[in-house]
C-alpha cells in the first residue's frame, strides 16, 4: 500500500492508461482519419501526459511528448492529414514515451532523435513553412512573447478546492503579468453564494516560456474552465487583442483597455452602437470559445470513478468471504432454534451479505475490451512483420470479467493470436488459390454463458493439421500409435509442453512453449479450453472462464466421511447409480444418460475411503464443454456458497483439488478440480476404443 | 546444517514421539487444542490434513513421519502448534501436531551441540542441533528444511 502514496507511481499508472487510450485512438484513426473525436482523444492524452509528466519530474518525456503534441495540433487544425506514416511515427513515439516513463535513466536517445526527425519530416512536409514555424517558435525559449490569457474558472471551482489566486501567482512568477479581474458575472450581494466563483481574469503575460508552460499552470482546471491563451499579435483585428496589445506598453492602459472592452460589450447589448464588424467579431469569438468548451465537455465524460489500489479490493473480497462463512455458521446455528425473531434477522443478514458479495464482485469487474484493445496493435505489428494482410475484428468487448483474470489472460491470448497469425493464416496468394479473400480474419469475441465467460479466438486460416498433430504425438509417445482419438482429444495435444508441429522455429512461434503457457494459465484460473477446427476453413479456440476467482456457488457432496464441493456451474444433473451398474465391477464404468454413454468415476475408490459405501450411491454428472463425466458420491448435501481458499505449496501435488473452503460448522472441505476429473474420465475412452 | 552461531534464542518446547523438540518461538503463531481435520486424499501422509485456523485453510503436518516415529492417537494433552515458515519465498502457515506443549524457554547457544554424525537414525539435515536442558536432550529441528525436502 505504500506505493500508492508515491505520486510518481500514481502518475505512472495514469500514464499507462493514457498511453493505452492514445494507442487505441491512433489505431482507430488509421481506419477513420476523419473522426474528430478520435483526434481529440489522442491530442488530449498527449497533452495530459506532457503536463503531468513535467509536473512529476519526467522532463525528457514531457519535452518529447511536446513535439508529438505539436504534430497532432497541426492535424487538429487541419494543416495535415493523419496519414498512416504519421500514425506509424506516433505509435513508435508512444512506445518511446512509455520507455521514457518506465526507465527514464536508460533511454535510447538515438531512437528519440530518430522519431523527432521523422516527425519533423511529417509535419514539415504537410504544412510547409507555417507549420514548422509554429514548432520552432515553441521550441525557441529565449525570445520573450506576450500572451493574452482569459481564465474563467468553473462556478464550482472553489468547492473543488481550486484556488485561482495561486494560479495567478504562478503566472506572475513566469514573467511580468498584468491581471485584470472581470466582475461582470457577479450577482447582487444578496444572491451571492460565497462558495461559488463568479470572477474571471484577463491576464497579459510577457514571458520567455513557451505557450505550453502557461497551459501547464492550468492543467488541473483546464477541463472545467473557460481558458483562452492567445499570442498578442500586432496585426490582430479584433478589439480585445488590440487592447491587450496596447497593454504591453503600460499596465494602466491595460486596466483601462479592459475596462473599455467591457463597456463596449455592454454597449453592444444596450444599443448596438458599435459597428457591425465588431459585433460580428465579438460574437464569433464568444461563440467560438463557447463551442470549444462545450465540445470539450461533451467529449470528456464527467468522471464519476475513483482510483482505488487493487489491494484494497482484495481485502474487501477477503472480508466479504469471511462474512459469507460466518453467515453460513449463523444459519446453521439458527436452524436448530425456534426463535422466530432470530430467524428473521438471519434472513435479513443473508440478504445483505449476498448483496454485499455481489457488489464486491461487481467492483472487481472490468470490461474485457480493455484487454482486447491491446491486441489491435499486436496484430497490426505482426501482420506487417509477416507481410500478411490481417484484419482483427471483435465483439462482446463490454463483457465483464474479474480484474485479476483479465490481467492473467493477456499472455495466453497473445500466444493464441500469434499462433493464428503464424500457423493458421496463410499468405495472400495461398488464400486466393484456396478461393478465400486475400485478407485474413481474426475474430475475438467474449460472451457470458451461465456462470462462465467464453472468450473465443477464431481465424479463417488453414485449420489444424490432424495428421501432423497425430504423427508428432506418436513420435513424442504422447499417444499410442494408431489410437483412435476424437478431434477434441487430438487437438488438446497441442497444449502439451514442447509440442510443436512447426517445421521451423520462427521469431514468433514454433518452440512449443506458447500453448503450454496457455494451458497452464487457463488451468490455474480454473478455466477450460476447447478447440474446434475445420481443414481449410479455420480454427476456433474457446476459453471458458469462471466469472470470479473468489466466491462460487458450489454443490456440497459427501464421499465416505469427507465432504467435497464442486462448482455448481459445472453440474448438469444428479442421478441415482443403478444397482446393476453399481455391482458390476468389470471395469466398464459407463452410464447410459438418455442414450449417450457417460463415463463415471467412483470418488470413494479414488479417495480410498475406508467407510462402507451408502446403499444408494448418487452420480453427479458434470460437464466441461462437450465432455461429461459422472462422479459417484455417497450423498448430495446441497448447494453451498463457496469462498475459495487456495491450497498451500505443500498440497501442490494433489491434482484432484483446486482449492478448499470452510463450511458452516467451521470444518474444511476440498473443492474438486472439475477439469482434472473430466480429463481423468476421458482416459477411459481411448481404452474402450482400443479394446 | 549445524547451529554454528552461539546465539541464545527463545524457543517453544514440546513433546513428540517421546522426544523433546524446541522450535524458535518467533515462528509460532498460535497453539490450538485438537480440532477436526480434513483429510486430503492423495496427499503425502506427512501433510495429510487441513485445518481451519481463524478462517484460513492451513495444512496440518505430522513431524513424526519425517522422524520415523510411531503414530499414536491424540491424547488430552495433544496440541496443534501453528507456525509460519517461508516456502518458496512465501510465508506459509502450517500446523504441527504435537503430543504436548511445555513452555517457552531460553535455549543458550553454549548448550547447543552440533548434530552428532553417528548415533542418529534421523536425517542429519533435519536437525539443527541438540540442546541440553537440565538432564534432558532437546532436539532442535530444521523446520524449513523439513518442509522443503521431498
Amino acid at each position: 500500500m505504500t506505493d500508492s502514496n508515491d505520486p510518481t507511481q500514481t502518475f505512472r499508472e495514469e500514464a499507462a492508461e493514457l498511453l493505452a487510450d492514445l494507442e487505441t485512438a491512433l489505431l482507430s484513426l488509421e481506419e477513420r482519419p476523419d473522426d474528430r473525436d478520435l483526434l481529440d482523444t489522442a491530442f488530449r492524452a498527449l497533452h495530459t501526459l506532457k503536463g503531468s509528466g513535467a509536473m512529476f519530474g519526467f522532463g525528457a518525456m514531457a519535452a518529447f511528448t511536446h513535439h508529438l503534441e505539436n504534430a497532432f495540433d497541426q492535424v487538429r487544425r487541419g494543416l495535415m492529414a493523419p496519414n498512416s506514416a504519421l500514425i506509424d511515427v506516433a505509435l513508435a513515439s508512444k512506445d518511446h514515451i512509455r520507455g521514457l516513463i518506465e526507465h527514464p535513466d536508460r533511454v535510447n536517445k538515438e531512437e528519440g532523435a530518430r522519431l523527432l526527425d521523422l516527425m519533423a519530416k511529417q509535419t514539415g512536409a504537410a504544412s510547409g513553412p507555417t507549420g514548422s514555424g509554429t514548432v520552432t517558435a515553441d521550441k525557441d525559449l529565449g525570445t520573450p512573447g506576450t500572451w493574452r490569457i482569459r481564465f474563467r474558472p468553473a462556478p464550482d471551482a472553489l468547492e473543488r478546492g481550486t484556488n485561482p489566486l495561486l494560479l495567478l501567482d504562478e503566472l506572475r512568477a513566469m514573467g511580468s503579468a498584468t491581471v485584470v479581474t472581470l466582475t461582470e458575472a457577479l450577482p447582487p450581494v444578496e444572491e451571492i453564494n460565497p462558495n461559488r466563483c463568479y470572477l474571471a481574469w484577463d491576464i497579459v503575460l510577457t514571458t520567455t516560456q513557451p505557450r505550453s508552460a502557461i497551459e501547464d499552470v492550468f492543467i488541473f482546471v483546464v477541463d472545467d474552465s473557460e481558458l483562452t491563451i492567445d499570442p498578442v499579435d500586432p496585426e490582430a483585428k479584433r478589439i480585445g487583442e488590440i487592447l491587450a496589445d496596447r497593454g504591453e506598453v503600460a499596465a494602466d492602459t491595460v486596466t483601462d483597455a479592459v475596462g473599455r472592452q467591457k463597456k463596449l460589450g455592454q454597449l453592444l447589448v444596450d444599443d448596438g452602437a458599435v459597428t457591425e464588424e465588431r459585433i460580428h467579431s465579438a460574437l464569433a469569438e464568444q461563440a467560438h470559445v463557447r463551442n470549444k468548451t462545450d465540445a470539450a465537455k461533451a467529449v470528456v465524460p464527467a468522471s464519476n470513478s475513483i482510483r482505488v489500489p487493487a489491494e484494497r479490493l482484495d481485502d474487501l473480497m477477503d472480508q466479504v468471504g469471511e462474512l459469507v462463512i460466518s453467515h453460513a455458521r449463523l444459519k446453521q446455528l439458527v436452524a436448530s432454534s425456534a426463535d422466530l425473531q432470530i430467524k428473521s434477522v438471519t434472513e435479513e443478514i443473508e440478504r445483505l451479505s449476498n448483496g454485499l458479495r455481489d457488489t464486491a464482485i461487481g467492483i472487481r469487474m472490468v470490461p474485457i475490451g480493455t484487454l482486447f484493445g491491446r491486441f489491435r496493435r499486436l496484430v497490426r505489428d505482426l501482420s506487417q512483420d509477416m507481410a500478411k494482410d490481417v484484419s482483427l475484428t471483435m465483439s462482446g468487448e463490454e463483457t465483464e470479467l474479474d480484474k485479476t483474470m483479465i490481467e492473467r489472460l493477456n499472455d495466453p491470448l497473445v500466444h493464441i493470436i500469434r499462433n493464428s497469425l503464424d500457423h493458421g493464416l496463410e499468405k495472400a496468394e495461398e488464400r486466393q488459390a484456396a478461393g478465400k479473400p486475400p485478407q485474413g480474419l481474426i475474430h475475438l469475441s467474449a460472451r457470458h454463458a451461465g456462470t462462465q465467460v467464453l472468450i473465443s479466438i477464431k481465424d479463417d486460416g488453414r485449420g489444424l493439421n490432424r495428421d501432423r498433430i497425430r504423427a508428432k504425438a506418436e513420435e513424442q509417445e504422447l499417444i499410442q500409435p494408431g489410437a483412435r482419438l476424437s478431434d477434441a482429444d487430438l487437438f488438446q495435444l497441442i497444449f502439451q509442453p514442447g509440442f510443436s508441429t512447426a517445421k521451423a522455429v520462427t521469431s514468433l512461434s514454433g518452440r512449443g512453449v506458447g500453448m503450454d503457457v496457455v494451458k497452464r494459465t487457463i488451468d490455474s484460473l480454473r478455466g477450460t479450453i476447447d478447440v474446434t477446427s475445420t481443414p481449410g476453413a479455420g480454427t476456433e479456440i474457446t476459453l471458458g472462464l469462471p466469472l470470479t476467482l473468489a466466491i462460487i456457488d458450489g454443490l456440497l457432496v459427501r464421499v465416505g466421511a469427507g465432504r467435497f464441493v464442486m462448482p455448481l456451474s459445472a453440474v448438469e444433473e444428479c442421478v441415482e447409480l443403478p444397482v446393476k451398474e453399481d455391482v458390476r465391477h468389470t471395469g466398464r464404468n459407463f452410464l447410459n444418460i438418455r442414450g449417450s454413454l457417460v463415463p463415471f468415476i467412483r470418488l470413494r475408490e479414488m479417495f480410498s475411503s475406508p467407510l462402507p459405501a451408502d446403499p444408494y450411491q448418487k452420480v453427479v454428472i458434470i460437464s466441461v464443454g462437450e465432455r461429461r463425466v459422472g462422479l459417484v458420491v455417497d450423498q448430495v448435501l446441497g448447494d453451498h456458497q463457496t469462498v475459495i481458499k487456495s491450497l498451500s505449496q505443500l498440497h501442490a501435488d494433489t491434482k484432484a483439488f483446486s482449492g478448499a473452503t470452510i463450511l458452516g460448522d467451521g470444518s474444511v472441505a476440498l473443492i474438486l478440480d472439475i477439469g482434472h476429473l473430466v480429463a481423468l474420465g476421458q482416459t477411459f475412452e481411448p481404452r474402450r476404443n482400443v479394446s | 546444517m549445524a547451529v554454528n552461531d552461539n546465539q541464545t534464542f527463545e524457543a517453544l518446547t514440546f513433546a513428540l514421539g517421546g522426544e523433546i523438540f524446541a522450535i524458535n518461538a518467533n515462528l509460532v503463531r498460535e497453539i490450538l487444542d485438537m480440532i477436526p481435520q480434513t483429510e486430503v486424499p492423495g496427499s503425502r501422509p506427512f501433510v495429510g490434513g487441513l485445518i481451519n485456523v481463524r478462517g484460513k485453510v492451513v495444512p496440518l503436518a505430522d513431524l513424526r513421519i519425517k522422524f520415523d516415529m510411531k503414530q499414536t492417537p491424540p491424547t488430552i494433552d495433544s496440541r496443534i502448534v501453528v507456525v509460519e515458515i517461508p516456502l518458496d519465498g512465501e510465508p506459509t502457515m502450517v500446523g504441527l501436531l504435537t503430543d504436548k506443549v511445555y513452555e517457552v524457554t531460553e535455549i543458550g547457544g553454549a548448550s547447543i551441540e552440533d548434530t552428532p554424525d553417528i548415533g542418529m537414525r534421523w536425517r542429519p539435515d533435519f536437525i539443527k542441533g541438540i540442546g541440553k536442558r537440565r538432564d534432558e536432550f532437546i532436539v532442535i529441528p530444521n523446520i524449513e528444511r523439513i518442509f522443503t525436502s521431498e
